[in-house]
């Protein structure tokens, strides 16, 4: 087995592949969190839900979350295009769309949990 | 030369309805469309989000719109992609770390996978129901 290997070359797919990898392992230890805080709640009421996400902490691990999350989800849908669409200037308009979209949720995403 | 390795002939048998997957790959191609349905969901989520922490006023409209039958439906989809997607992309972290890769432990896993995702679909879903 190589031990010690050299890495050469750009790295473009490596540094997606642990990317992938780092924000799933985030949204997983926030999925738990949020799951429990959720459960914890008295009931579901506007009061205890929007007190929930204006705490700050946890207002900015959700903003955390979603942030992986539309990471995770360019590298993800982008794998699906590369897989699947073969000619290249429909390939690169899915790739903008899908990119344009994420940027835009993400400013939602912030929008929604600062306006509280 | 790698020209000659590039446009090499190789045997093809792509007959979909001809060829039995095997349990890891019922998980790994289930990974790539519940992936793809959160995917494009992603707006009415965001949306329901949205309201859910606007106001009292928008919470109303939340909770009006989650109460329909068919929405229900579609959230009970979503909550299974979600936990399906978790579940597999746990496997998946394993399988990274070379944990499981024989052939035995990666079926019972694949199979652990889609039974935990399933019950936990079941119980979140009728608990929130």
């Amino acid at each position: 087995m190589v031990k010690q290997r050299i890495v050469v070359g750009a790295h473009y797919g490596l540094k997606d592949w642990i990317a992938q990898r780092a924000t799933a392992v985030y949204m997983a230890a926030y999925t738990i969190i949020f799951a429990l805080c959720a459960f914890s709640l008295r009931e579901l009421n506007y009061q205890e839900w929007s007190s929930l996400f204006s705490h700050g902490l946890f207002r900015f691990l959700s903003f955390l979350f979603f942030l992986s999350l539309f990471y995770h989800a360019w590298i993800g849908i982008r794998d699906i295009w590369m897989d699947y669409i073969k000619p290249t200037g429909v390939r690169l308009a899915l790739h903008l769309v899908t990119l344009f979209l994420l940027v835009g949720y993400a400013g939602w995403a912030a929008q929604i949990l600062w306006r509280l | 030369m790698s020209e000659v390795t590039v446009r090499k002939q190789r045997p093809k048998h792509l007959a979909i309805n001809q060829i039995r997957l095997p349990l890891p790959g019922i998980v790994s191609i289930l990974h790539r469309v519940s992936g793809a349905g959160l995917f494009l969901l992603l707006p009415f989520l965001l949306y329901l989000l949205d309201r859910s922490l606007g106001s009292p006023e928008t919470f109303e409209t939340f909770a009006a719109v989650v109460d329909n039958w068919f929405i229900k439906l579609v959230l009970f989809g979503l909550l299974w992609a979600y936990l399906h997607h978790f579940c597999a992309g746990i496997r998946f972290l394993m399988l990274d770390m070379h944990k499981g890769v024989d052939l035995e432990p990666a079926r019972k896993s694949s199979k652990i996978v889609l039974v935990v995702s399933i019950t936990l679909t079941l119980i979140i879903g009728v608990v929130l129901w």
